[in-house]
Order: structure tokens, then C-alpha cells, then sequence
């Protein structure tokens, strides 16, 4: 397990509300820099919005949040450039191919030596026999492994990942715990949601169970307190 | 500067790929300006002196009008695939966005308007071919896309956005349309730049007022 005293996410008192309905409720969380962070909780516990308040998606209606010591309502670009996204949605064109969504992100991200780094990151995630394939005709699997792609191709020194196993097969999912180990290895910054708790508990290094928008449970040594993570995982009604 | 020029003609670009593959902006706007003139075509009695009077307003009518139709498309498709939120998480300031969609959409404007145009001047039998008119497409199209790329991205979000849209657009483009027919009315009755420079300039003011103001507050309609 990673142990720094470095903060890479720090909410205080972060409420976000869609209309009437509040999705996080006065949020309060150090996440620590290098590792794996899993976030838990059931469906509408929140995890998704406070995935999307960190990826600098959705705009907090109160409270403050500081990525890498940057304030986010101030450095937008600066936290963006160091920040990998892997949500919900794919978030590709399907009719371009697998190598043109790269490179569109490679040309606004400036990096350079476009072509080779396209072809390593695809290779990394395994996708570097479709890359001209249109991202139309590839499965839901084959599409999450695109935008995985994407998201680190930069290299950024946080990762965020909604559910990324959802839709992969086994050996890509083992892909992929290559690829967060590998984060951690380089002390760099994972966030993740999932519903495969087993799984998630096997490679977080610090744990947070949400519930109605709040925080009811966050652990920096999921190993020794797997039963109260999966204690609190049942009580906010999450299937286990 | 040369990496804000990259980003910007990137999101463009990408936008050009998409409308070649798919056509769905360019046949929306140049499908629609077509109808319009061609329904005008049968309508009204185009005698020289009709055509001269009321051509130019049917031509900057049916090119605004079919203008919205297809910037409809240009955020809306970004939602349907949720490709706006990869554009939103790259570390690009949103101004660029706002920029570079414009740019595709100043594209998609000026292509229909190659084909409308000519259209136009064998329909109503105008002789329209001349650089001022160039300048006035320009002008026109580049005011079209600043404000239209800013409205289209107010109102992606909106359920009735199809109304919406031109409900906001028209008013402000006013200004504009009034400064290309009255242009346009000036070249056809063989006016000189001269006659006509007080309405470019009205035009070229409206064009850079609102990608200023359009510039500025794009970051803000964006985000949830």
C-alpha cells in the first residue's frame, strides 16, 4: 500500500444539487497522491458526480476543492492537463476511426510524436489491431478500452475511472490492473468507482463508502478493515 | 500562439471529418435555402425590378433560416455521443472550443452558400458574381457562426432546443441580416463598394463585438 502525506484531491464541504435533488451533501475528502481510491456506494450514492466535480465536468455549488494544490475554480487548464478521464459514456466520435479519436485527443492535448505514442497506448489497453476500425462497429467492451486510451495517453498524474470494468472480458480486465498498477508503481493518482467490491478491495490502497451524497466511511487500509468497508458497502442498501 | 491555431483548426478538422462522413449540416442548411428560393421562385412575379427589390431579402431570409437548422447539429450531435465532456475535461481553455466550432460551422455556412448563391442568381436572374459579394458571404457567415455557435450551445440542453434556437438567434442576428440585404441590395442594382461600405462596416462591428462577448461567456454555458 502507498503511504505519502501529499494530498491530491482535497473537497471541503463540497455540495453539488440538481434542482431540488442534492447529489452530494457537504463532502469532505483528502484523497491521498499515488495509489488506488475506490469509490463505493449504491446506485445515486454519488460517486458518478463526485467522479465528474473532479474531472471538472460539473460545477460545485458550494464548498472548495484543490487538486494537486491547484484551485479549481482558478486553474482549470493547469488541473486538466494533469487529469485522465474514463467515464460513463465512451465519450467517442463512432464515426471516425479508432486512431483519428486518438489523435483528435493527441492534437489537443499537443503531445508530440503523435504516431507512436497512438500506437503504444493502444497497444497498452490492447486495441492496437483495431485502431482502424471505426469506433461505430467496435463493441461496448472494445469502446471503453478506447476511451482508456485516451484517458492515459498523456500520462496524467490523476487517472479517473467510472466502473472501467464494466463490459471487459477477463483478460482485458487483468489489462487493466496492469495498467493501475503501473500507475501506482509511478506514484501516480487513481479514482474509481466500481460495483465489483471484491475486485476493487483487491487493488485500492484507500477506500471511501458514500451514501445520499455523503461520505460515510473512508479507510486508508482496506485490507485490515474490510469488514467495516464491506459492513458499510451492505448498509447503504449496495448489493454485495 | 502557433499551439492555439493547432487546437483550434484540431476541433474544426474534426468537425469537417465528421460533416464529409455524415453530411448532415451542409445538406440541412444548402436543402432548406433551396426550398425557400425555389418556393419564392414560383410565389412571386420575378420581373427585373421584382427580383432586385425582394431577392436580396429572400436570399439573406432563406440562408439565415436554413443557417439554424444546421447549427442545430453542431452541439447537438457533441451531446447525443457525449464527445462535449472529452472536449470539456481537455486541459484547453473553453474559449478554444467556442473558437474552434465556430470555425466548422463558418465552414458549413460558406459551403451551402457557394451552392445557394449561384442558385440564387440563375433563379432570379441577378448578376450577384462580383468580390463585394464575397466580402458580404463572408462577413455574413462569420456573424452567423459566432452568434449561432453560442446559441446552439445554450440551448443543447434544452428539450425544446429545435424552437428555442431560433427563437434566441434571429433577434440578434438582425443587425446582420439587415446589413447583408441591404448589401446585397446595393450590388444588384450595380452599386460601388463606396455605396455599400457603411453596412460592411456595420456587419464587420457585429462580427467582432460577438466574438468578443460570445468568446467570454462560452466557459460559463458549458458545465452542469
Amino acid at each position: 500500500m502507498t503511504q505519502t502525506n501529499t494530498i491530491a484531491i482535497k473537497a471541503e464541504a463540497v455540495v453539488k444539487n440538481y434542482g431540488a435533488k442534492a447529489a452530494l451533501r457537504s463532502i469532505d475528502l483528502e484523497i491521498p497522491t499515488g495509489g488506488v481510491t475506490i469509490l463505493l456506494g449504491s446506485n445515486g450514492a454519488g460517486k458518478s458526480t463526485l467522479l465528474r466535480v473532479f474531472a471538472m465536468l460539473t460545477r460545485i455549488d458550494s464548498g472548495n476543492l484543490t487538486i494537486h494544490g491547484l484551485e479549481m475554480m482558478k486553474e482549470g487548464p493547469s488541473i486538466r492537463a494533469n487529469t485522465g478521464a474514463a467515464l460513463h459514456a465512451p465519450m467517442l466520435y463512432g464515426d471516425m476511426s479508432v486512431r483519428e479519436n486518438l489523435m483528435f485527443s493527441a492534437s489537443i492535448l499537443r503531445l508530440p510524436r503523435k504516431d507512436t505514442l497512438i500506437y503504444e497506448t493502444a497497444e497498452k489497453v490492447g486495441i492496437q489491431d483495431r485502431l482502424e476500425d471505426r469506433v461505430r462497429s467496435l463493441s461496448h467492451g472494445l469502446q471503453k478500452k478506447v476511451s482508456l486510451a485516451r484517458a492515459i495517453m498523456h500520462e496524467p498524474s490523476l487517472l479517473l475511472l467510472d466502473e472501467p470494468e464494466s463490459g471487459l472480458d477477463g483478460r482485458s480486465v487483468n489489462q487493466l490492473d496492469q495498467i493501475i498498477a503501473g500507475y501506482r508503481s509511478h506514484n501516480r493518482t487513481v479514482v474509481m468507482t466500481t460495483h465489483i467490491i471484491e475486485h476493487g478491495l483487491e487493488i485500492a490502497d484507500h477506500a471511501v463508502v458514500l451514501q445520499h451524497g455523503n461520505v460515510i466511511l473512508m479507510s486508508n487500509d482496506p485490507i485490515t478493515e474490510r469488514s467495516a468497508i464491506m459492513n458499510a458497502y451492505a448498509s447503504v442498501g449496495a448489493k454485495l | 500562439m502557433t499551439d492555439t491555431i493547432l487546437v483550434i483548426w484540431a476541433i474544426a478538422r474534426k468537425d469537417l471529418v465528421l460533416e464529409i462522413r455524415n453530411k448532415d449540416v451542409v445538406v440541412a442548411i444548402t436543402g432548406f435555402a433551396l426550398l425557400v428560393l425555389a418556393i419564392f421562385t414560383f410565389a412571386v412575379d420575378l420581373s427585373q425590378m421584382n427580383a432586385k427589390l425582394i431577392g436580396p431579402g429572400v436570399l439573406w431570409a432563406a440562408i439565415a433560416f436554413a443557417g439554424v437548422t444546421g447549427l442545430n447539429r453542431a452541439f447537438a450531435s457533441e451531446i447525443e455521443s457525449s464527445t462535449l465532456e472529452a472536449l470539456l475535461i481537455a486541459p484547453i481553455s473553453r474559449d478554444l472550443i467556442y473558437l474552434g466550432k465556430s470555425l466548422g460551422n463558418f465552414l458549413f455556412i460558406t459551403t451551402a452558400q457557394i451552392i445557394v448563391i449561384p442558385t440564387f442568381a440563375v433563379l432570379f436572374n441577378l448578376i450577384v458574381f462580383r468580390w463585394e459579394m464575397v466580402a458580404i458571404c463572408m462577413v455574413t457567415a462569420i456573424g452567423f457562426s459566432a452568434v449561432g455557435t453560442l446559441f446552439a450551445a445554450m440551448s443543447v440542453r434544452i428539450r425544446a432546443r429545435e424552437v428555442m434556437l431560433p427563437l434566441l438567434f434571429l433577434p440578434v442576428v438582425t443587425p446582420l441580416l439587415m446589413a447583408a440585404v441591404e448589401s446585397t441590395s446595393y450590388l444588384v442594382n450595380g452599386g460601388t463598394w463606396g455605396e455599400m461600405a457603411s453596412w460592411l462596416q456595420l456587419a464587420i462591428a457585429f462580427d467582432v463585438l460577438f466574438i468578443v462577448i460570445s468568446a467570454l461567456i462560452f466557459q460559463n454555458i458549458l458545465e452542469d
